[in-house]
């Protein structure tokens, strides 16, 4: 198991290389000098921009800009914002735990929806509830979510008035962030109504969110289940005479959920992804709106360490994905 | 006994809650739906309106300022000034008791004095000040961008109250220079306990000034708050406490402004105005931009060098149809390249009249035959161009009328910037302008005058009559200055080095019972003096 792991490991490194070049030459390559960016209209003078130029590094040739870079980043530097004048990693932290927020709280509705819903799916295979929910769910995975956030803000938060229209909590509350985490830290500040207003302010973000993953679960569980349902053993348990709940919930559902994990660990990447959108409709203060401001502004070091993180992140995630498979399922460690 | 002990329990919280809501009720706050986050809380530092509002305008003073609502100078942190015959010494002399304020972090043991003005713009002046690099890659932007390292030789403390800026030559728009965001000004004590203790860069994070307003916390794309500076220097606010709640999207910026969420946004959608002027809970406001947006021709390219084949081109553009569909009716025609709300504006000025049959005429009569042109198109939308794609259509078709055939091209924004100022440019560019100080030469001289060509002079025009009135109205008084820019007008008029399209109209929408709120035409949103009715 541990050679197992510690090739995983390894494999990350190479992997983890490429990504920062790729990061590094992307953001280089879209159209747009960040200092002219700066500048706007106003312009400046050509010495003016040499100055700026060698100020930031960007006078020097790429291949040693990115050799900086990397050695910056190994070291823990990974740059300041030239918007902000901030550095990347301080803005990351305070705005990481926003982000992460609000993809738990995704997963955990996409999870809890999608499973039974795919359950359910595929034992009536064929019914016009199997045909139903499938066709929302492949709506779900289409819809743009920019369109589907505003539709919701309209209906829930405009015409019903139900939840606030955009932000974490409610003005009225105002506590020092302790753990960065709106929902524990309304909890831990004691005052009356505060969690309520968190949780109401999550809910339409973390719905929306949900949505694509939601939909990609519920499809995943209907076609496991279905493969797992035509299985010789689900035939025997039947035979046995044991309830259909029992053969469902304890012999169908637990083997068709090992693809469903998997599938659960890559939504990570699609989560972070659907936060950029998400984030921006509903003024939610977490890193996928911070990268989309920078990467309109070139606000390289900001973009190329902001996804050097994210990627970091995926990459860790779906390597415990794959270590917790291997410790289901013990063919795939060799 | 179990039940009384429930109903002295919740005797108790309602009296706690009694005693509670009162208090808060009491304290009025106003909601700013704001449109973006600061990029910090030094102004000097940047050049985004979002960082002033947030910054400059709530915390911060300035030795001069702009009358509320106008573009005309007034005394702020100085009492007075006077100005040498040589128009090279400004002496400013500092309104006495004027308080910083004492925040969570920082506790002032003296008045504002002439050590915090030096220090406020030594910083940006000298390289070996210990603040001019106190945030990696600080480049001091706006001060740099006004000229202001050449411009000033010295900055000296005549006493305790009083500070001199020695000029390297006359310029009258300095000290509306110094009513700017980046002249705001800092404590230098507060400065000082920062570089003691290692924390330059909270001069950044934790602003500290003299403003209206008081800064109390900062949740980085969230909300910003301030409460009321208790002993400002002009008196409390009438409200206690401000908050910018950061939105940035628009549609969600005007769901919460009508779901009472906040009290005031910026920027609606144009299609929207008219469904915001429908609400009966929201008042509308609407004032004319300081800017100007503009098609350049390049005047070194033949046949645009003829002003009579410009000023063709000028008559065949339809205006009207640009401000209905362009600015969806939140714009106003442009004749001047200066807008109206600004000092030395020229009223007499009449606008060549939209006439394309006359147009045609007067192209054949200059011998230009089957001309055909190209036309920019800014690749990003700004107030004075919310749609320059939309505009160079609809000029494209315009100019197929009177027989030009338009090509259209656009590049990304900084390259669009970068070769638009090539003197042998290829085409006529659509641009605009922000004012930034309020002053005609910020205009004239920036846009127009024969040292910017190669430069922010896209019409590469050096006309040297024109040149030499806005020359001589670097200087005088401001009615001496107003003649010579009204003349100058009259010879841009004359010339048509552009086609000068429409000055945007800026529009406020906000509570009914928000008071006191003026609109800044230099794009502001400051809240001094604003209340919310009972």
């Amino acid at each position: 198991m541990l050679r197992f792991f510690l090739h995983r490991l390894g494999l990350l490194i190479p992997t983890f290389i490429g990504v920062s070049i790729v990061t590094f030459a992307f953001i280089r390559l879209i159209p747009g000098d960040p200092i002219l960016m700066l500048a706007g209209e106003r312009g400046m003078s050509a010495e003016r921009y040499a100055e700026l130029r060698s100020l930031y590094g960007y006078d020097q040739p790429l291949i040693v800009q990115y050799f900086d870079y990397a050695w910056s980043a190994l070291q823990g530097d990974l740059g300041t914002s030239i918007v902000t004048k901030r550095p990347v990693l301080e803005e990351f932290f305070t705005l990481f735990p926003a982000t992460i927020e609000l993809a738990t709280v995704a997963i955990i509705i996409a999870v809890a929806v999608g499973i039974p819903l795919g359950v359910l799916a595929a034992v009536k295979r064929g019914s016009w509830l199997d045909q139903g929910l499938m066709g929302v769910a492949l709506v779900g995975y289409s819809m743009p979510i920019f369109w589907w956030g505003l539709l919701l803000i309209i209906l829930f938060s405009g015409i019903l008035q139900w939840t606030p229209v955009s932000g974490r909590i409610s003005l009225l509350y105002f506590f020092p962030p302790v753990t960065g985490f709106m929902l524990i830290d309304s909890l831990l500040s004691g005052q009356a109504g505060a969690f309520k207003s968190a949780l109401s302010h999550l809910i339409l973000p973390a719905i929306v969110l949900a949505t694509i993953p939601l939909a990609v679960i519920a499809r995943q569980t209907r076609s496991a289940m279905l493969e797992v349902l035509g299985e010789d053993y689900v035939r025997t348990a039947r035979a046995k005479g044991m309830p259909p709940r029992r053969v469902i919930g304890l012999h169908a559902l637990r083997n068709a959920l090992i693809p469903v994990i998997t599938t659960i660990g890559l939504q990570v990447g699609v989560l972070l992804a659907g936060a950029i959108l998400t984030e921006t409709i509903f003024s939610w203060p977490g890193i996928g709106k911070w990268m989309v401001d920078s990467v309109f502004k070139r606000d390289y070091a900001v973009v190329q360490g902001g996804l050097l993180l994210i990627a970091g992140i995926v990459m860790v995630v779906n390597l415990l994905v794959d270590v917790t498979y291997g410790l289901v399922n013990p063919r795939i460690r060799h | 006994m179990k039940f009384s002990r429930k109903i002295l329990a919740a005797t108790a919280l309602t009296a706690a809650m009694a005693i509670g809501m009162p208090l808060a009720a009491q304290a009025k706050t106003l909601v700013y739906c704001s449109e973006g986050s600061p990029e910090g809380f030094d102004p000097a530092l940047y050049t985004a309106g979002t960082t002033f509002d947030a910054s400059s305008k709530a915390v911060y003073n300035r030795l001069m300022q702009f009358k509320p609502g106008t573009t005309e100078l007034e005394n702020g942190l100085a009492e007075s000034y006077e100005v040498s015959d040589d128009g090279l010494e400004y002496t400013f002399k500092l309104a006495p008791g004027v308080k910083f304020h004492t925040t969570d972090y920082f506790t002032p043991s003296r008045d504002l004095n002439a050590d915090d003005v030096i220090f406020s713009f030594e910083r940006q002046l000298k390289e070996d000040n210990a603040f001019n690099q106190y945030v990696e890659g600080a480049s001091w932007e706006y001060f740099n961008g006004m000229s202001m390292p050449e411009l000033i030789e010295s900055i000296e403390k005549v006493d305790d109250m009083t500070v001199k800026f020695k000029l390297t030559r006359p310029e009258a728009p300095f000290v509306a220079n110094l009513a700017m965001d980046f002249a705001s000004i800092l404590s230098k004590e507060y400065a000082d306990q920062l570089a003691e203790a290692g924390n330059e860069a909270d001069l950044n994070q934790k602003p500290v000034g003299t403003g209206p307003f008081q800064f109390v916390a900062y949740q980085p794309d969230a909300v910003i708050r301030y409460k009321a500076h208790p002993d400002y220097f002009r008196g409390k606010q009438p409200i206690d406490d401000l908050v910018f709640a950061i939105t940035t999207d628009t549609s969600v910026r005007q769901q919460k402004l009508k779901a009472g969420e906040c009290q005031v946004m910026p920027y609606p959608n144009p299609a929207d105005i008219e469904s915001l002027k429908g609400d009966d809970n929201l008042q509308v406001m609407e004032q004319e931009g300081l800017n100007v947006g503009y098609l350049a021709y390049n005047t070194k390219v033949e046949p645009f060098d003829k002003p009579e084949v410009r000023k063709a081109l000028n008559m065949a553009i339809n205006k009207q149809a640009i401000l209905d569909v362009v600015f969806q009716g939140a714009g106003e025609a442009a004749k001047n390249p200066i807008p109206p709300t600004m000092w030395s504006y020229n009223e007499a000025i009449e606008d060549d009249a939209y006439d394309p049959e006359k147009a045609k005429q007067m192209l054949a009569d200059a011998g230009v035959e089957n001309l055909s042109m190209k036309v920019w198109a800014m690749p990003v939308a700004r107030p004075y161009n919310p749609n320059a794609r939309r505009m160079a259509e609809l000029i494209q078709e315009d100019f197929s009328k009177i027989g030009v055939d338009v090509e259209i091209v656009s590049y990304e924004w900084g390259e669009y910037l970068e070769r638009s100022k090539a003197e042998d440019r290829d085409g006529a560019v659509l641009l605009g302008w922000t004012g930034d100080n309020g002053d005609p030469d910020n205009f004239l001289a920036v846009l127009l005058g024969c040292d910017a060509v190669g430069g922010s002079n896209r019409a590469q025009w050096c006309n040297e009559e024109f040149n030499d009135l806005i020359t001589k109205a670097k200087s005088g008084t401001q009615e001496e200055r107003a003649e010579l820019y009204k003349q100058a007008q009259e010879v841009f008029k004359r010339e048509a080095p552009w086609a000068t399209i429409a000055h945007s109209v800026t529009v406020m929408p906000m509570s009914k019972n928000v008071t006191g709120y003026k609109q800044d035409p230099l794009g502001g949103h400051a809240f001094e003096g604003v209340d919310i009715a009972e």
